[in-house]
C-alpha cells in the first residue's frame, strides 16, 4: 500500500522513486513531543490525528485539552482546540457541542482530571448523552505533578503520596470509571483499549473511528479509555512498564468493549 | 393577544429576574447554562420555558462549576452566552471566570446577590462588591461590572453587558441583588434582534484550510509570555476606563454627597429628598459601572463638598474606592446594613445628620 506524498513533508532526494508507506499524519504538527521517552501519550495523539485525517474532518473537529501531562495537546494536534480547567473538559466540550452541533468534539483527559476532580462533570456529561468523544488516558498516576497517587492507582501502588503503597483505609479502591459510566443510558459506546503493542494500537484506532462515526450519527457519548503507562512516575523503563501493564493493570482494567451498540 | 402586542416598545409589568431573562432572548443569546439558586432561579426557569419556543439553547448544568465551564467552551466557540447565579454559586464560578478573563472570552454573568458569608441568607445584599470589582478569582484580572438600580436596567444592561463584553473580549457581570431580582416594575423591553453580532475570527469553529488552528487557552508557561499577556490585559483594562458610567442626582449645589449603587441608590434618592426638606444640601452619585469605577468624577467633586458618605448593603466595601478617589481631600463616611438587611432612607438621613453635627463641631 502506498500513501500519496504529502506536500508538507520533507522527502529526501535519495528516496525518489520509492513509495512512502508511513508518515506523520497531516493533522499532527511537526513539533517534537515533550512527553517522556516511552510514554504512550504520543502514540495516542498520533492515532487520534490519523483518524481525523482519514475521516477528513480536520475542519470540523474541535478538541479540548485537560490539565495533566497532555495539557499541551493543542501544540501537537492541528485542529481548533480549547484548554480547559482541571477536570472541566467535558463541561467545556458540552458548551462547544451545544452551540456547534455539527462539529466533531472530543476531550482528551487523564485519570486525575476525569476520575477525581472532574467526576461530577464526567458523570453528568455522559448522563446527558452529550454527543462527544471522551478519550480517557488511565495510567494510574499523576504524571505532570511528579508521580502522586491517582484515583485509579492500584492497591499497594507506591507513589510520592502513597509512599507505603495505596491503602484502602485512606484512599479507597481504584475507581473503575468506565464500569460506572456504562450504567448510564447516555453512554452509547464505552470501550477500554491500550497501545502497548501494534495490535492494541490498531484496535484503538478502530474504536476512535467508530466513535467519530457514532458522533456523526448523533448517538450519544462515546468513551474510549486507554490503559496507559508512565515510565517516569512508575520509575520503570518503558519495556518494564509494558510488563507491568500486562501483569498488574490489565487484570484490574481488562481490555475490550464494556458497552457497545446493540445490533 | 395582549402579550403579543407588548413585544416591542410597550411598557410591561415584570419581575427583575424575568425582565433580564426576556432581554437575554431579545439579545439573541445562543446559549444559557445555569444552576438553580435563590433568589435568581426565575432566570433559569424563564429561559427553560421560553427558549425552546423561540431560539437559542438552554441547559441546566449539574453545578455552577459546570455552568461556567460550559460558558467557557461555548464562548470560545464564538457563541453569545450567559449564565446567572447568586453569591454562593458565583463563588463556585470564580476559577472559571479567571480562566475566561485570561483567555479573553466575551460572556455575561449575572450575580443576583444575597446575604453572606457562607450559605448566608436569601435576602438582598451588596456583599459581593469586592469579589465582583477586584477580579474575584486568582490572578490580575477584572470583569466589566454593571449595577442596575431598576427592573428597566435589569433588562437594558443585558444588552450593554454583551456590547462591552464583545467589544473588549472580556467577561461582563451584572451585579444586582435579590430585591431587584424579585421586585416588579414597569419595563420597556429592548427590541429583539437589535444587538449586533460581532465577528469572532479567533473562535474554535473548526480549522479551515485557509487559517491556522485557533487555540483558546489561559496557559502561558513561559514567564516572559505570561507577563506579556498580563501587560495586554492591563492595557485593555486601561481602555475600559473610558466606559465609566454614573448618574448624578442633585449634585450641582450639594455639600454632602452620598455614593450608592443598585438598590442602595434607590434608597438614597429618597434620603436626598428628605434631607433637602430639612435644608441639608445632599446629592447622590450613583456609579452605574462598578468596574470601571468613577474615581475621576468623585475626585473632582471632592473639592465642593464637606463630606461624602458611601451607603451600601454590606460592611463597607465600595467606601474604600470612594476614599481612594478623593485622595484624603474630604472625609468619607459609611452607612450600611449587612446580612440581607436593607437600610431605610431615614436610617441614612439620621447618619448624615449625626455626621453633619460632628463635622460642624470639629470645624468650630
Amino acid at each position: 500500500m502506498s500513501i500519496e506524498r504529502p506536500s508538507s513533508h520533507d522527502f529526501p532526494p535519495e528516496a525518489e522513486g520509492m513509495d512512502l508507506v508511513y508518515c506523520r499524519p497531516e493533522t499532527l504538527t511537526d513539533l517534537p513531543f515533550h512527553y517522556c521517552p516511552g510514554c504512550a501519550h504520543s502514540v495516542v495523539h498520533r492515532v487520534l490525528m490519523e483518524v481525523v485525517d482519514e475521516m477528513n474532518i480536520q475542519d470540523k473537529t474541535v478538541g479540548v485539552a485537560p490539565v495533566g501531562c497532555s495539557v499541551f495537546a493543542y501544540n501537537y494536534m492541528n485542529v481548533d482546540m480549547q484548554e480547559a480547567a482541571h477536570g472541566r473538559a467535558t463541561a467545556v466540550a458540552t458548551g462547544i457541542k451545544r452551540v456547534l452541533p455539527d462539529r466533531y468534539v472530543f476531550t482528551y483527559q487523564g485519570d486525575g482530571d476525569l476520575a477525581a476532580i472532574g467526576t461530577a462533570e464526567t458523570i453528568h456529561t455522559v448522563n446527558r448523552g452529550e454527543n462527544i468523544l471522551m478519550v480517557f488516558i488511565n495510567n494510574g498516576i499523576y504524571g505532570m505533578t511528579g508521580g502522586q497517587m491517582a484515583p485509579t492507582s492500584l492497591l499497594g501502588q507506591v507513589t510520592t503520596t502513597s509512599p507505603y503503597g495505596r491503602q484502602v483505609e485512606f484512599a479507597g479502591h481504584p475507581i473503575k470509571i468506565a464500569d460506572l459510566l456504562i450504567q448510564l443510558p447516555g453512554a452509547y459506546y464505552v470501550t477500554r483499549q491500550a497501545v502497548h503493542n501494534p495490535n492494541a494500537v490498531r484496535k484503538l484506532k478502530k474504536a476512535l473511528t467508530k466513535s467519530f462515526q457514532y458522533q456523526k450519527e448523533g448517538r450519544g457519548t462515546c468513551f474510549v479509555e486507554v490503559v496507559s503507562n508512565c515510565p517516569s512516575g512508575w520509575k520503570m523503563t518503558p519495556v518494564e512498564t509494558i510488563k507491568y501493564l500486562e501483569e498488574q493493570m490489565f487484570p484490574l482494567y481488562p481490555l475490550g468493549d464494556l458497552k457497545k451498540p446493540e445490533n | 393577544m395582549k402579550k403579543e402586542k407588548n413585544k416591542n416598545g410597550e411598557a410591561r409589568l415584570m419581575k427583575g429576574n424575568e425582565a433580564l431573562a426576556e432581554a437575554a432572548i431579545r439579545a439573541d443569546i445562543d446559549a444559557y447554562f445555569g444552576y438553580p439558586i435563590t433568589p435568581q432561579s426565575e432566570i433559569l426557569e424563564y429561559l427553560e420555558r421560553e427558549i425552546p419556543k423561540r431560539h437559542g439553547m438552554v441547559i441546566q448544568a449539574e453545578s455552577e462549576i459546570a455552568s461556567i465551564n460550559m460558558i467557557y467552551g461555548a464562548a470560545g466557540a464564538g457563541a453569545r452566552v450567559m449564565t446567572s447565579s447568586s453569591s454562593p454559586g458565583i463563588s463556585l464560578m470564580q476559577e472559571g471566570l479567571s480562566y475566561i478573563a485570561s483567555a479573553q472570552l466575551p460572556c455575561l454573568v449575572v450575580n443576583v446577590v444575597r446575604g453572606g458569608p457562607g450559605l448566608g441568607t436569601i435576602q438582598p445584599s451588596q456583599g459581593d462588591y469586592f469579589q465582583a470589582t477586584k477580579g474575584g478569582g486568582h490572578g490580575d484580572y477584572h470583569l466589566i461590572v454593571l449595577a442596575p438600580a431598576s427592573v428597566q436596567e435589569m433588562a437594558d444592561f443585558v444588552f450593554d453587558g454583551f456590547r462591552l463584553a464583545e467589544k473588549y473580549r472580556n467577561p461582563a457581570m451584572i451585579l444586582t441583588d435579590g430585591a431587584l431580582g424579585q421586585m416588579m416594575e414597569k419595563v420597556i423591553l429592548p427590541e429583539e434582534g437589535s444587538l449586533e453580532k460581532v465577528k469572532k475570527p479567533w473562535a474554535t469553529t473548526g480549522k479551515s484550510a485557509t487559517r491556522d488552528r485557533n487555540i483558546i487557552t489561559s496557559l502561558f508557561i513561559q514567564p516572559e509570555k505570561m507577563e506579556e499577556v498580563n501587560h495586554e490585559l492591563q492595557a485593555k483594562y486601561k481602555k475600559i476606563q473610558d466606559e465609566v458610567r454614573f448618574e448624578e442626582i442633585q449634585i450641582k449645589d450639594a455639600e454632602i454627597i452620598l455614593v450608592a449603587f443598585g438598590l442602595s441608590s434607590r434608597i438614597c434618592q429618597k434620603t436626598v429628598d428628605l434631607a433637602r426638606e430639612k435644608g441639608l444640601r445632599v446629592g447622590l452619585l450613583r456609579p452605574i459601572t462598578l468596574y470601571p469605577f468613577p474615581y475621576q468624577r468623585l475626585k473632582e467633586l471632592a473639592g465642593q463638598v464637606d463630606f461624602m458618605m458611601s451607603v451600601e448593603m454590606n460592611a463597607g466595601q465600595m467606601v474604600q474606592d470612594v476614599k481612594l478617589a478623593v485622595e484624603g481631600k474630604v472625609p468619607v463616611y459609611f452607612k450600611g446594613r449587612m446580612g440581607g438587611m436593607i437600610p431605610t432612607p431615614e436610617d441614612v438621613l439620621q447618619e448624615i445628620e449625626s455626621v453633619f453635627n460632628k463635622e460642624n463641631v470639629l470645624q468650630d
